[in-house]
């Protein structure tokens, strides 16, 4: 099996694995990153959404191989040690997180789009199709939009 | 209430350590019968089984006996206290709010509290089920009183210490304060606390002295949770426990026959393959490489249980177990209406997962489990361990929704484990989950009205559902056992559970309402609100229809033939705050539904866009919830809109098609969960001020809120809703099987 070096949360790290394993079991059983949930392994639910290079990806269907020489960007290093980044700072004013386990991918997948755009719509929170079975819609909303204000 | 007798922990739990002290106390939930007044000149209904005993009344006086054991407390040196609780924790929000009543109790900030989940602990027999909308209306004298009595200790403990009277100290953020305001902290007086001897009577504080009980607070574990810190149970390490994947039969309940794995154990990182009653179990370095191989398997397979049946099949059984209406139509002016709910996935977005680490002469399972005593007992049952030597660790669960009632994931851990000999990770991946996993049992629903001179004389419901599944009993194996015996058995508990959950809130004279289930071999189980769901949100429908045929408002009827003040004053606060009757544009409308239980009851009033028919979202919500004693209104809130999602969810779009023994859909691109496209740009919740105990709020959410989607549907369109959920094409290409 092949080894691959990339980034992770600022530190590089080398695997040896499958070139098409899943990124995301390659951070959670290889490399013990486990912040990334797993929630439907086609890339559908997003709960396991992270960024590479700051842009939001699905690293159950990302195949480690894509990742040699990249940055790979979780929930664990979205903050900057204790300094939330205000997605994450919005969820907690907003209490949105009820079980929490597709959180981690809401708030990597609202930090991506916020990268991108400043001036949030209605419209460009209803294209984040992350599925939260717990039903926080409104409020993942609600921080989405404190949360463009903060920034 | 009075609490006393206290009762040491035993050692073998629990190791008390001498510096700590842990403490029981008996507590006795007072159970309260409340028949609520008759309003005049509409024919008075009789109270239903529900009105005068709940689920949560039942599970209340079956925790009874163990209720003082419920709460175990401990105050650390660091003047953390930390409340072991016998529940399970899957988002409802309940370790914050137990923490606030510990926090009140002790006078305490809030971030000195944590809240540990217990372990499977059979000695409260029928007190460790997370279920019914119960937790908060079952801990709350115990956990108050555990607390009040540990604060009359350190009391105690100082005042020794000290040489002042207790009547002349008090508590302030988790110290003691001497009569010359000097604070000692807790954690300074724990030790001594733990030492005195004797027993230390407290009452709880009155609510009206409550500082945290009542106010919103947000939950203690959102930090862990946004950070991605937070460790569900495929997160826990257990060394040894590798990942973890079963092949699953073709069919429900199908068996294996022969399996070639030859290929599969060639392919790299698997570890172990191996059969079990379930399916084939591979164990390998990444669940990945575990996909991979178990993919790779040759399986031959024995037939399932249900394997001729498809969904028209179910639904003729369910029509004809409909039960035959008492009130013949003749003579009467009259509504009838039938309707048809599909089954639908729990899904909880962390699938069935499990860690079993089973020896030769002991076991350890972790799992999010709401029902750890019977997991517990049944586990040793299966790997043949005596239930002593069978550890049940409870997780955090990702989601619930009922789901977790149900210990499939551990017991099938534990067979793997103890069949490869190796600890494992077991992880259902999502087309399990969805296909072998449990679901809301269909249900079609048969009702009649009939009305003369303004009123209502009779309403019945006949509902024809299929067998949901009550196995796991109240949590502990007897009530498990009596759950399965042949005759009687899961259909009794389920009539007790129907009677005991669903009831008509208003004065429609002669109300009848009858179960009548079709036993299927298949996996259900309860789904947030159990009938409630169907049940009630088909009656929200009926009185829309109702009210038309009798030339009144849907509000103005319902206002006039609710039960209560209590009632009227939260459909008029959503009917106020909602602005009801206010112009819409052509294609909008407005809908309300109304739902008691629990000792609870809300109304909702939805806003819905169904320009296209065929493309609705409901826009808008307004939801009014009086639950009693609201312990943490944003926790509440919370759960109102989860409550309201699931309800936007399966009324419109999400629900599971059976075709020759299994479900097609098997992962969220088929299975049409609401995403945020689908849920409202706008939710009001008001929660009525306190005015008693808590009922309950989990499961409360729901009814109400299909009643009010599906009436606003029928006013836009003009088309009346029979079938749910509305909008339910197999639009996909399902997964092999």
């Amino acid at each position: 099996m092949p080894d691959y070096t990339f980034v992770v949360n600022g530190k590089p790290v080398t695997v040896n694995a499958p070139g098409e394993l899943a990124l995301l079991w390659v951070l959670r059983d290889k490399l013990g990153v486990r912040g990334p949930k797993f929630g439907c392994g086609i890339g559908v639910c997003r709960a396991c959404t992270s960024h590479l290079n700051g842009a939001e990806i699905q690293p159950c269907v990302t195949p480690v191989a894509e990742c040699a020489g990249q940055e790979v960007t979780t929930i664990e290093g979205l903050a900057s040690g204790d300094d939330l980044h205000p997605v994450q700072e919005a969820w907690l004013e907003q209490d949105v997180a009820q079980c929490g386990y597709c959180q981690p991918g809401q708030i990597m997948a609202a930090a991506a789009l916020l990268r991108t755009k400043k001036e949030i719509t209605d419209a460009d929170i209803d294209k984040i199709a992350n599925v939260c079975r717990c039903g926080t819609y409104f409020r993942i909303r609600q921080a989405i939009k404190s949360a463009a204000a903060r920034m | 209430m009075t609490c006393d007798n206290e009762v040491p922990v035993p050692e073998t739990r629990v190791p008390v350590r001498r510096r700590q002290f842990l403490t029981f106390l008996v507590a006795a939930p007072v159970l309260t019968v409340a028949v609520p007044g008759t309003a005049e000149a509409v024919i008075p209904t009789l109270p239903q089984p529900a009105e005068i005993l709940d689920l949560g009344d039942v599970l209340i006086l079956a925790g009874t006996p163990t209720a003082g054991a419920l709460a175990v407390l401990s105050v650390g040196e660091d003047g953390v206290v930390t409340l072991d609780l016998p529940r399970a924790e899957v988002g409802q929000g309940i370790t914050t709010a137990c923490a606030m009543l510990v926090a009140e109790e002790l006078d305490l900030p809030l971030d000195k509290v944590r809240v540990t989940l217990a372990d499977a602990r059979p000695e409260l027999l029928m007190n460790q089920l997370t279920g019914g909308s119960n937790t908060m209306r079952s801990v709350y004298g115990p956990v108050r009183q555990a607390a009040a009595a540990a604060r009359a200790r350190l009391l105690a403990a100082a005042a020794e210490q000290h040489g002042v009277a207790v009547e002349r100290l008090s508590t302030r953020d988790g110290a003691v304060i001497l009569p010359d305001g000097r604070p000692i902290l807790y954690g300074l007086l724990t030790s001594a606390a733990a030492q005195l001897t004797g027993v230390f009577a407290a009452q709880p504080k009155p609510a009206s002295e409550h500082r945290i009980v009542g106010t919103p607070q947000s939950r203690i574990d959102a930090r862990a949770m946004v950070t991605g810190q937070f460790e569900y149970t495929l997160d826990q390490d257990v060394p040894g426990a590798m990942p973890t994947v079963v092949r699953r039969p073709p069919t429900i309940n199908g068996s294996v026959r022969s399996v070639d794995s030859a290929a599969a154990r060639a392919m790299p990182g698997v570890l172990a393959i191996g059969v079990v009653p379930t399916g084939v179990a591979v164990v390998a370095e990444t669940f990945g490489q575990a996909m991979a191989a178990r993919d790779a398997l040759k399986v031959t397979w024995n037939p399932g249980t249900i394997d001729a049946l498809s969904d028209k099949e179910i639904r003729d059984k369910l029509k004809a177990a409909a039960l035959p209406f008492v009130v013949p139509p003749l003579l009467t002016q009259h509504v009838d209406m039938e309707f048809d709910f599909a089954f639908v996935s729990h899904a909880p977005m962390e699938t069935n997962s499990a860690i079993a680490d089973v020896r030769e002469d002991r076991a350890e399972i972790w799992a999010g489990l709401k029902s750890p005593i019977v997991a517990k007992q049944t586990i040793a049952a299966a790997i043949g361990l005596p239930e002593s030597a069978v550890t049940v660790h409870v997780v955090q669960g990702g989601g619930s929704f009922g789901r977790r009632l149900f210990f499939d994931a551990a017991i099938e851990a534990a067979q793997i484990s103890k069949a490869l000999q190796r600890p494992v990770k077991l992880m259902w991946d999502r087309k399990d989950d969805m296909r072998h996993g449990r679901a809301r049992a269909a249900s079609h629903h048969k009702l009649r009205a009939t009305y003369a001179l303004g009123n209502v004389l009779t309403f019945e419901h006949r509902v024809a559902s299929v067998e949901t599944d009550f196995r796991h009993g109240l949590g502990e194996i007897l009530t498990a056992t009596a759950a399965k015996l042949p005759v009687a058995g899961n259909l009794s508990f389920a009539q007790t559970v129907f009677l005991t959950t669903c009831k008509v809130p208003y004065n429609f004279g002669v109300v009848t309402s009858l179960l009548n289930e079709v036993p299927l071999r298949m996996h259900t189980g309860s789904w947030r609100s159990v009938y409630s769901a169907n049940t009630r949100g088909a009656e929200e429908i009926l009185v829309d229809q109702l009210a038309a045929k009798m030339g009144k408002d849907p509000v103005a009827f319902r206002r006039e033939f609710l039960k209560s003040a209590r009632q009227r004053a939260v459909l008029n606060k959503v009917v106020e705050e909602g602005q009801w009757g206010k112009a819409m544009p052509k294609g909008f409308a407005q809908g309300i539904g109304f739902h008691d239980e629990y000792k609870s009851c809300t109304a909702c009033l939805v806003e819905i866009d169904a320009r296209d028919p065929k493309n609705p979202r409901v826009v808008r919500a307004t939801i009014a919830v009086d639950v009693g004693r609201p312990i943490n209104p944003r926790g509440l809130e919370a759960q109102m809109l989860g409550g309201l999602t699931d309800a936007i969810s399966t009324t419109l779009r999400a629900g599971l098609h059976i075709d020759r023994g299994l479900p097609l859909e098997g992962s969220f691109s088929q299975f049409h969960y609401a995403r945020q496209k689908d849920a409202p740009l706008d939710v009001k919740i008001h929660v009525m001020p306190a005015t008693g105990e808590p009922g309950g709020a989990g499961e409360l959410g729901v009814p109400a809120a299909v009643g009010a989607i599906a009436n606003a549907y029928a006013r836009a369109t003009g088309v009346v809703p029979r079938s749910f959920p509305i909008i339910f094409p197999v639009d996909f290409e399902p997964f092999p099987r």
